[in-house]
């Protein structure tokens, strides 16, 4: 037999190189990390599962988890309905398509830590427009002190940054859909609440798949924006895993234990995203 | 000349192709006729080398290409759907595969106003394909395939997406189109009707096996077996289980017809083309059997009527317009001369 | 159930149509009488989409009046028209159930709990998913799922019309033989009145009473598959009806002979020919016997299809297709006779009427 034409996979090589560069080298570094110890000066002992040991059992540890799923808990549960209902909301043809494209692409559009910037300076509550109105309205709120002010803030601005995604990706969904499911349902009396359960719902749960686990993976690592805003603080109360890590990493230097956390990490949004998608394709063919 | 061995396809432990044989000969036409997923496209893409097979070689010109690129083999296809540059004009769209293999300009005009003639396209040459018909469409991607002076040109239901009329004209004019290149054609079709219309071999295809290959007309008049008479008749083929004792077959119903000699007693399968059945006997030893009329059929010239019998559903083609009611008994005569004769586990035994 | 009356239908899609040349639909003024089964028939572009789409209210005509039982529902949505369509592509609810399914329509118009499961078992029964009703509609394949898409018009008691688009496009040959006999036993069975869009003349002829053929944006003929094939009103009826089509050969008329070349054949009787039109012989492969009398003809090409033989060849230098049987002899000196009484005159392309 002769040799299968195998030329494509040279086109992968630059790409690969790259990866490896960028993913799988710093990955590994890590996992070195992960099991030993340092003083500095390049000198390492082996510790083995001593960090992850003492990881798992941090109270600190812990706490950031609770709170990175909780947050993203709450993320998904607005962002998801909330974009899906844009989305249904947009024009299908016409003028309106292009302009609701472009506005609804903006916040995307917007580095990280320009959107924590602009939060931080919208919510004060001397020159800040949302905080100066809220404190004209009588109502007290201080997201520098308040930690449900803080986790507010943070929350309205990730779905300011983000429900976008998920109202295009459903928007690119619903188009999909032939006309004649709205014919038919038309026909068949549908109301608009059975049109959306029984077809555009149905239809959409690839796309929705995709939405939410990356919705899921990159509200779990969110760092710029907290970080910008909050700082983390007040206290503890906005310190989710990733400004803990860097805390631990390059503010006390606790370089073996930031590895082993940041495995474990790494594992946790590996595994909550198989869950989602397992669950949310159980019914593919 | 084209030559699969023993070539066979599975995917995730799903048998596509079974261990398939096949040998084409240049300037042939060759008819792959199935139901979908019957294979017909998996074959088709075998031979491009677009796919390679599980086991088997594939030979062409006497060389293993087996595995060798669809870029290197010197193959044409053409699809259901319309596939053309939508940005380039018709010309530029026929024209692609020469400016590929960087022909002189002179002999890419000539060649692609020679194809665009005989595929009647000459006045939309500066049209874009995206404003013409379905036909045009069609043509155009037919014409592209035709100037690229393949060895191998492989069409997959090339004309189901065009209207009846329209694949009337087209199905007779590929094969004279095509057999002036003196390539190897490959047409794959769902129609029985259509390979008949087609001519040249057939090969009729039954959940990834090829159950007989041959002239068309030859397949389609002795089959070698139940399942090819079934894969190639249309309307289906009429066939009912029957019970040789003597010199006579006894069918349901208290029915006896008379058997071909030399069969042993035992139980057999018929199959009775729809034309084969009359509403008048045919010879002295014509059968009649009382038929109740589910649904009647007309198309103007011909009728077709639908009734049960032994169990399954029969449909007699007669000439001329009859309008027989639901419900209506009639009698129905079958000619033992025209009766297809399977054993039981559906091989030909008398045509 | 109801009469479905066009009332001189035009349709444009532009803006302000100016010439017949702008309009998709030229005019259509026609009555579908209640309870039959009709047929759009014609190419595509010819128009026949467009009406179904007026039908069914998804097009407003720029014109006229659309009538169901003698109301006016031109400006009623798809909904408040109380009709049922059956699309080209299947189109089924894919996390319902098959009984599920047939049950939407009438839950959707708050029937009650028991008079659904009747109707739907009964509709399950018609159509044969019966042993299916508890599966998930997604798993089924092409002719089940378009028998589901029929089933949700069946079950309703109400439904003025049902509208089929082209629906055995997706179905394989074998399985349309089925699926064209039980839909017309269907129809038989609950007498709704059905109209049915296709480009395939077999599908056509055979489902419906009547068959309108549509050229050009115009219904050129409406007719029974016996009246289309004999008396086509038009060559495009001639051509587009039958496979392979009519023949059509232009003539020279010489008192009560059309003269071809050098031929002469005698004329139908009773037919007056205009004078200044062009004047065509229509004749069907089928009403042609190829022989040893008759007119001489050269054979070009023979096709063996089976059940019958194609001949193609020429007669005074015109392209003639005969139909032949399966097994009739081919003679060396080949004529051809025309029967009796089954030629057509057309003017024109429009065919001349016989007078008495």
């Amino acid at each position: 037999m002769k040799p299968w034409n195998n030329k494509a996979w040279l086109f992968t090589i630059p790409t690969l190189v790259l990866v490896a560069f960028s993913a799988v080298i710093p990955l590994m570094t890590v996992v070195n990390y992960a099991f030993q110890d340092t003083f500095g000066n390049n000198v390492f002992t082996w510790v083995g599962l001593d960090w992850f040991r003492k990881i798992l059992h941090s109270e600190r540890f812990l706490a950031a988890l609770i709170r990175n799923l909780a947050f993203s808990a709450i993320i998904l549960a607005i962002e998801i309905p909330l974009g899906v209902l844009i989305a249904l909301r947009m024009p299908k043809k016409g003028i309106g398509v292009p302009i609701c494209l472009v506005l609804m692409s903006l916040p995307l559009l917007v580095p990280f830590n320009v959107v924590g910037t602009i939060w931080q300076v919208f919510g004060r509550n001397d020159i800040g427009l949302l905080g100066a109105s809220l404190k004209g309205l009588g109502i007290d709120y201080n997201y520098v002190s308040d930690p449900i002010d803080a986790w507010g803030t943070v929350i309205a601005m990730d779905v300011w940054h983000w429900t976008s995604l998920v109202v295009l990706l459903c928007y690119a969904g619903l188009a999909s859909i032939p006309d004649a499911y709205y014919q038919a349902a038309q026909i068949d009396g549908a109301s608009a609440w059975a049109k959306f359960r029984y077809i555009q719902l149905p239809k959409l749960s690839r796309v929705l798949t995709i939405a939410v686990l990356l919705r899921f993976m990159d509200s779990f690592m969110i760092y710029t924006e907290p970080f910008v805003v909050t700082g983390g603080g007040p206290g503890n109360a906005t310190t989710f895993l990733s400004i803990d890590l860097v805390k631990m990493a390059i503010g006390e230097f606790n370089i073996g234990p930031a590895a082993a956390m940041s495995l474990v990490y790494f594992l946790i949004i590996l595994l909550v995203s198989w869950v989602f998608y397992t669950v949310m394709t159980r019914h593919d063919d | 000349m084209l030559e699969l061995r023993e070539v066979s396809k599975v995917v995730e432990g799903e048998t596509h192709i079974a261990p398939t044989s096949l040998m084409l000969t240049p300037g042939s036409l060759n008819v792959l006729l199935g139901p979908s997923l019957s294979g017909k496209t998996s074959l088709l893409r075998l031979m491009a080398g677009l796919d390679r097979p599980t086991t088997g070689t594939v030979w062409a010109d006497g060389k293993d290409v087996t595995g060798v690129d669809v870029r290197r083999r010197n193959v044409a296809m053409v699809y259901q759907q319309f596939v053309n540059y939508p940005a380039l004009t018709v010309f530029e769209n026929i024209a692609s595969p020469l400016r590929l293999a960087r022909a002189p300009a002179a002999e890419i005009d000539a060649k692609v106003r020679a194809a665009a003639e005989l595929m009647r396209l000459t006045p939309y040459l500066d049209r874009t394909p995206l404003t013409l018909s379905g036909g045009q469409q069609q043509r155009t991607a037919l014409a592209r395939a035709l100037v690229k002076g393949a060895s191998l040109v492989l069409l997959d239901e090339p004309l189901a997406n065009l209207d009846y009329k329209l694949r009337e004209e087209l199905r007779e004019e590929l094969p004279r189109i095509f057999a002036q290149s003196g390539a190897i054609l490959v047409y794959a079709t769902t129609e029985p009707s259509e390979a008949l219309l087609l001519g040249g071999n057939t090969a009729t295809l039954h959940e990834g096996r090829i159950t007989q290959f041959g002239l068309t007309i030859e397949v389609f008049r002795n089959p070698a077996d139940l399942t090819t008479a079934q894969a190639f008749s249309d309307p289906p083929l009429n066939t009912v289980a029957a019970n040789k004792t003597g010199a006579n077959f006894m069918l349901g119903g208290g029915l006896s017809v008379v058997a071909p000699k030399g069969l042993a007693d035992g139980p057999y399968v018929l199959g009775v083309r729809p034309h084969h059945l009359a509403l008048s006997a045919q010879g002295k030893s014509s059968a009649g059997l009382g038929a109740t009329v589910s649904v009647t059929e007309i198309t103007g010239s011909e009728s077709f009527v639908h009734f049960p019998f032994g169990g399954s559903d029969w449909v007699m083609l007669t000439p001329g317009v009859h309008e027989f009611q639901p419900g209506e008994a009639i009698k129905v005569f079958l000619d033992p001369s025209r009766m297809m004769v399977f054993s039981a586990d559906g091989q030909v035994l008398v045509n | 159930m109801a009469a479905i009356t066009l009332d001189h239908i035009r349709h444009a899609y532009g803006p302000n149509p100016a010439s017949p040349a702008d309009y998709a639909l030229k005019e259509v003024h026609h009555t579908f009488e209640d309870g039959a089964a009709y047929a759009l028939l014609g190419p595509s572009g010819c128009g026949k989409t467009t009406l179904l789409n007026i039908i069914s209210g998804l097009v407003r005509p720029s014109e006229g009046r659309l009538l169901f039982d003698g109301q006016d529902v031109t400006d009623l949505s798809t909904q408040g028209r109380n009709i049922a369509q059956v699309f080209q592509f299947p189109v089924v609810y894919d996390t319902m159930t098959v009984a599920e399914n047939l049950a939407f329509p009438l839950r959707n118009r708050r029937v009650p709990a028991g008079e659904i499961k009747a109707k739907v078992a009964e509709v399950l029964d018609m159509i044969g998913l019966a042993a299916m009703a508890g599966k998930k509609a997604r798993g089924l394949n092409a002719d089940q799922k378009q028998k589901i898409s029929l089933g949700r018009g069946l079950v309703r008691a109400d439904v003025a019309a049902i509208l089929f688009d082209e629906p055995l496009t997706v179905i394989d040959p074998h399985m349309k033989w089925v699926l064209r006999s039980q839909l017309k036993q269907l129809h038989r069975q609950f007498g709704r009145t059905m109209i049915y869009v296709t480009h395939d003349q077999t599908e056509a002829l055979t489902f419906a009473d009547k068959v309108a053929v549509m050229f050009e944006g115009e219904i050129v003929q409406i007719g029974d598959a016996a009246q289309l094939f004999d008396e086509p009103a038009h060559t495009f009826v001639g051509y587009f009806i039958g496979s392979p089509g009519m023949n059509v050969l232009p003539i020279k008329v010489d008192g009560r002979r059309a003269v071809i070349g050098g031929q002469a054949v005698a004329l139908p009787a009773g037919v007056k020919i205009p004078a200044g039109k062009t004047i065509e012989l229509g004749i069907r492969p089928e009403h042609l016997t190829l022989g040893r009398t008759g007119l001489p003809i050269r054979i070009d090409r023979i096709e063996d299809v089976g059940r019958r033989r194609i001949v193609r060849g020429k007669l005074e230098g015109l392209d003639l297709v005969i139909a032949a049987p399966e097994d009739g002899e081919v003679p060396a000196d080949p004529h051809v006779q025309i029967e009796a009484g089954k030629v057509g005159v057309f003017a024109d392309s429009w065919r001349l009427g016989t007078q008495p």
